[in-house]
């Protein structure tokens, strides 16, 4: 099929072909999977909800609970509103969530329904919350959609008591595993940190088969965790583009510092989570985490000739791209091409100034997608792909391996078990760095070159 | 729903789950749109339509709206090509805020020149999603006018989402195709058939293109399974139309009668029953005496064959009971027939988008006790598999976890599945990926409800050892 994908590149102002991101009600939805007992909304036509649904299972492989509020014609037409209230009044009537987390669409954004107002004059049962963030599907990406619901979390419930802070350090995860939100949660514990992680989907979409469906796992922040992360001493936002919109609204609205990090993939980025945890606890590094640190530095010499002076690209979601180029580099490779769907210029400020800070020459590109990515590999060939499921055809098409990482990953497993965040995680993409370039290199040399020691 | 006080539904959806008794008169309500706040399992108006045209191999289906609606359809239906593999590759405008605030129509103009200064297409399908549909693009106005200009089809598909179900968007992409068909002059009529309604899900459809060869019976256009510009623009040489499908094709079929005079039957190559019926009813539409000889030495060359082998698996498979949740009527029907050709009883059967008439001979094909509902949730779902006990759910993307969790079995009839499930090799294809999941030791671990402590059996075991 990529035959289709020519060497020359001409510029191309309107069409976009096999995209690099998706839109962002998919990213809110998940989000909200990450609040304890909360239904998911998607405020437009059927499809919409049925898609982000159907694309979230394809990935998570878990059920994916997510109710529409089914637009019509007369609703295009007429608004959504009774659209709306009918549907909030149906699913706490029939599949009782604590929190219905409404998101909109394209299409509700344009016709304009007023969300806020809507929920206002909608019977809300006792205890039972909704929120809603706008979420249209024309503005960022996916990235952007679980910022917006991630931030509306803070609006809707963070409190702040007068005089009262905790000694909880809030921890926003971005858009990653339920696995990694586990292994960063155990970091936290290790470290001796007391945190409340939002939104949180392990326990939720990785839950183990007990021959029961539960609609509501045991997994998520709870309202009142969400609640109390206005009295925290402090936040942790991992990811600039999915989690920094949220800890600024908390430091507005309660005056909580944030501290907007790198997704903990790779060991810098580790090691700053590490030291800013350090930083707020006061307290040693355990031994635990200096063992796994140093396993990890072991690995990354033990094999550093395997990855050493490869040519890679990596694309996917902005902030796991930032620091997958940046443990590239510290593994010795050249990240020479470095492109995510999402727009933002930041994305191409930071990634320049690390390949610029390493000597390497490359191309850097947000809101990019992969067909112009597969041109600049036709034009000059890479080693190793490093991205989403979407990176197969150009790795069919140029017998390049693909290391899959990221948002979504729809034909393989594991990724929703074993973290890539952390020592821990940056040790299994190692591992499947080096899988991935040995294998070929077993498959295809000559007898020769078939060595049994590697 | 008489039967099930305990069950809490939506007053709404009670009307539309009936349970197969005797005493039971009503009609299912179908046909209708979901109630709001449904955790529904149904799709949109693009949905359908991408479901119609997506496997025409060397068309440009271009997507006209934000980025999601073409990132979530890009290359899932899993449809195969003998030939061109365009249709695999995700185009689209990815309309931004502006666009939405100062129109569309320049940015997808746009797009269709970079399509044509890049490649040499023929034809290109130009999707509007629903924010086309409220900002008012006339997509018409763009499409013709970029045919004027570059003298090849540009065909616009109006299916903005919220213009109806799935199932208006199968029609719009059934006008989609013939307003392709109607800008090429009448052909003369020739010996052979168009295949309606097969997507050539695995390769579905070679089969039954190899079947048809055997007996005498050319193929002239495959709607759309493997099918291109020129085949299509070929249909109206056909004497007769075979629809498989028939919730999404009837209505062309319907269309071409109407218009070209070629008369159509539903046929169905799901189950070996419905396959041998389906030929010879071709043969006998077709009237000509060697194409009925041909089907009847086709039939007992291939029911030998393929006998033996599928009589292993009806001992592995019988008296194990099933669920059925799937888009239309006529594959839920197939369905059910195959089952019982192995020897297995349904026990609930669901539909996305059944019709009445549909949900009749459901009704007639099944036994007392048998669940039927239209356009169902996952509680819906989960509470009848677990008061029925069925074995296996038969269903697509959004059912396999559910069916999991709840440590039962799952066949994909969707178009996720890895193995053609057509004609008298799909028949036996079918039976053996229900053995492979039905008879899974995997089952073995998982807690069945009301069974105190899987735990119990690995312990003993642990004791034995010991």
């Amino acid at each position: 099929m990529l035959e289709l994908t020519p060497k020359e590149i001409s510029k191309r102002k309107a069409l976009t072909i096999n995209p690099a991101k998706t839109c962002q009600p998919i990213g809110a939805m998940y989000a909200a999977l990450g609040i304890h007992k909360c239904l998911p909304h998607s405020h437009g036509s059927q499809g919409c909800c049925s898609y982000h649904r159907m694309h979230l299972t394809r990935h998570y492989r878990d059920p994916i609970m997510a109710s529409t509020s089914s637009f019509t014609e007369g609703a295009a037409v007429f608004g959504g509103k009774p659209n709306l209230q009918t549907a909030i009044k149906n699913v706490f009537n029939i599949y009782k969530p604590d929190v219905i987390a409404i998101n909109t669409t394209c299409l509700s954004e344009t016709i304009g329904d007023d969300i806020p107002s809507i929920i206002q004059s909608t019977d809300i049962p006792e205890g039972k919350y909704v929120i809603h963030a706008n979420t249209p599907s024309y503005v960022g990406s996916h990235i952007t959609g679980f910022s917006n619901m991630v931030k509306a979390m803070v609006s809707y419930f963070s409190e702040k008591e007068e005089n009262v802070l905790t000694k909880k350090v809030n921890i926003i995860p971005g858009f990653v595993e339920p696995s990694d939100m586990r292994e960063i949660k155990r970091i936290a514990k290790i470290m001796g940190l007391d945190i409340i992680m939002f939104p949180d989907t392990s326990g939720v979409l990785d839950t183990p088969n007990t021959g029961k469906f539960i609609m509501y796992p045991d997994g998520g922040t709870t309202v009142e965790e969400l609640k109390a992360t206005g009295m925290s001493r402090a936040t942790i936002a991992l990811g600039k583009f999915a989690s920094e919109q949220a800890a600024y609204e908390l430091e507005k609205k309660c005056n909580v510092t944030p501290y907007v990090l790198k997704s903990p993939v790779g060991i810098k980025a580790t090691d700053e989570l590490i030291m800013k945890m350090a930083s707020l606890t006061g307290k040693e590094i355990p031994y635990e985490l200096e063992e796994e640190r140093g396993q990890l530095v072991d690995l990354m010499i033990d094999i550093h000739q395997h990855y050493s002076g490869k040519k890679v690209a990596i694309f996917g979601d902005p902030d796991i791209t930032i620091s997958m180029t940046e443990f590239a580099i510290s593994l010795g490779m050249k990240p020479i091409y470095v492109i995510t769907g999402t727009p933002g210029k930041d994305f191409d400020d930071i990634v320049t100034k690390m390949l610029e800070d390493a000597g390497i020459e490359g191309k850097v590109k947000s809101a990019g997608d992969l067909f112009e990515l597969h041109q600049w590999i036709k034009n000059e060939p890479v080693d190793l792909l490093i991205g989403n499921t979407y990176g197969k055809y150009i790795s069919k098409a140029e017998n390049i391996p693909l290391v899959r990482v990221g948002f979504p990953i729809l034909d393989r497993v594991g990724h929703t078990y074993l973290p890539t965040v952390g020592y821990k995680g940056a040790i299994r993409i190692i591992e499947k760095i080096s899988s991935a370039l040995l294998d070929k290199f077993d498959r295809e040399c000559a007898d020769e070159d078939f060595e049994l020691v590697m | 729903m008489t039967n099930h006080e305990n069950f809490k539904t939506l007053d709404e959806r009670k009307e539309s789950i009936i349970c197969n008794s005797k005493f039971e008169n009503r009609n299912i309500k179908c046909d209708t749109n979901s109630v709001s706040g449904a955790v529904s399992q149904r799709a949109c108006v693009y949905c359908g339509a991408r479901v119609v045209l997506n496997p025409i191999t060397d068309a440009y289906h271009i997507v006209h709206g934000p980025i999601g609606c073409a990132s979530y359809t890009w290359d899932i239906r899993g449809s195969l090509s003998s030939g061109e593999e365009v249709y695999r590759n995700s185009f689209s405008t990815d309309l931004r805020e502006q666009d939405i605030i100062f129109g569309g129509e320049k940015k997808l103009s746009n797009a269709i020149d970079e399509i044509v200064n890049r490649y040499n297409p023929k034809l290109i399908f130009v999707y509007a999603t629903c924010v086309v549909g409220v900002i008012g693009d006339d997509i018409e106005a763009v499409c013709k006018r970029a045919q004027e200009k570059y003298g090849i089809e540009i065909i616009p598909v109006q299916s903005s989402g919220f213009a109806g179900n799935k199932k208006s968007g199968y029609k719009a992409g059934c006008n989609a195709i013939l307003n392709l068909i109607s800008r090429y002059p009448k052909h003369k009529k020739e010996f052979g058939i168009n295949y309606l309604g097969d997507f050539n899900l695995a390769g579905e459809i070679w089969i039954i293109k190899n079947y048809l060869k055997k007996i005498g019976v050319p193929i002239i256009t495959k709607l759309t399974g493997d099918s291109s510009f020129e085949e299509i623009t070929k249909a109206t040489k056909a004497s007769l139309n075979i629809v498989q499908c028939a919730g999404s094709m009837v209505y062309l079929a319907k269309q071409l009668e109407k218009k070209y005079g070629i008369p159509y039957i539903k046929v169905s190559f799901v189950g070996i029953e419905d396959t041998i019926n389906s030929l010879r009813n071709i043969a006998k539409q077709l009237g000509n005496k060697e194409v009925i000889d041909n089907v009847e030495k086709f039939i007992s060359v291939q029911k030998k064959k393929f006998e033996k082998e599928l009589s292993y698996y009806k001992k592995r498979l019988y008296g194990k009971s099933a669920a059925i949740y799937v888009g239309g009527g006529f594959k839920a029907i197939s369905l059910i027939k195959q089952f019982k050709e192995l020897g297995m009883k349904t026990v609930m059967v669901g539909t996305q988008t059944g019709s009445q008439d549909e949900y009749d001979l459901i009704k007639s094909l099944t036994d007392e006790g048998t669940v039927i509902l239209d356009d169902a949730n996952p509680t819906e779902l989960e509470m009848f598999i677990k008061e029925k006990g069925a074995d296996v759910l038969v269903g697509g993307v959004k059912e396999r976890p559910l069916a999991y969790k709840l440590g039962i079995a799952f066949f994909d009839h969707n178009h996720e599945r890895k193995h053609p499930l057509s004609g008298f090799e799909g028949a036996i294809n079918f039976a053996k990926e229900l053995d492979i999941t039905v008879n899974s030791p995997v089952w073995e671990y998982v807690k069945k409800e009301g069974e105190k402590d899987v735990k119990k059996k690995f312990y003993k075991f642990e004791y034995e050892s010991v």
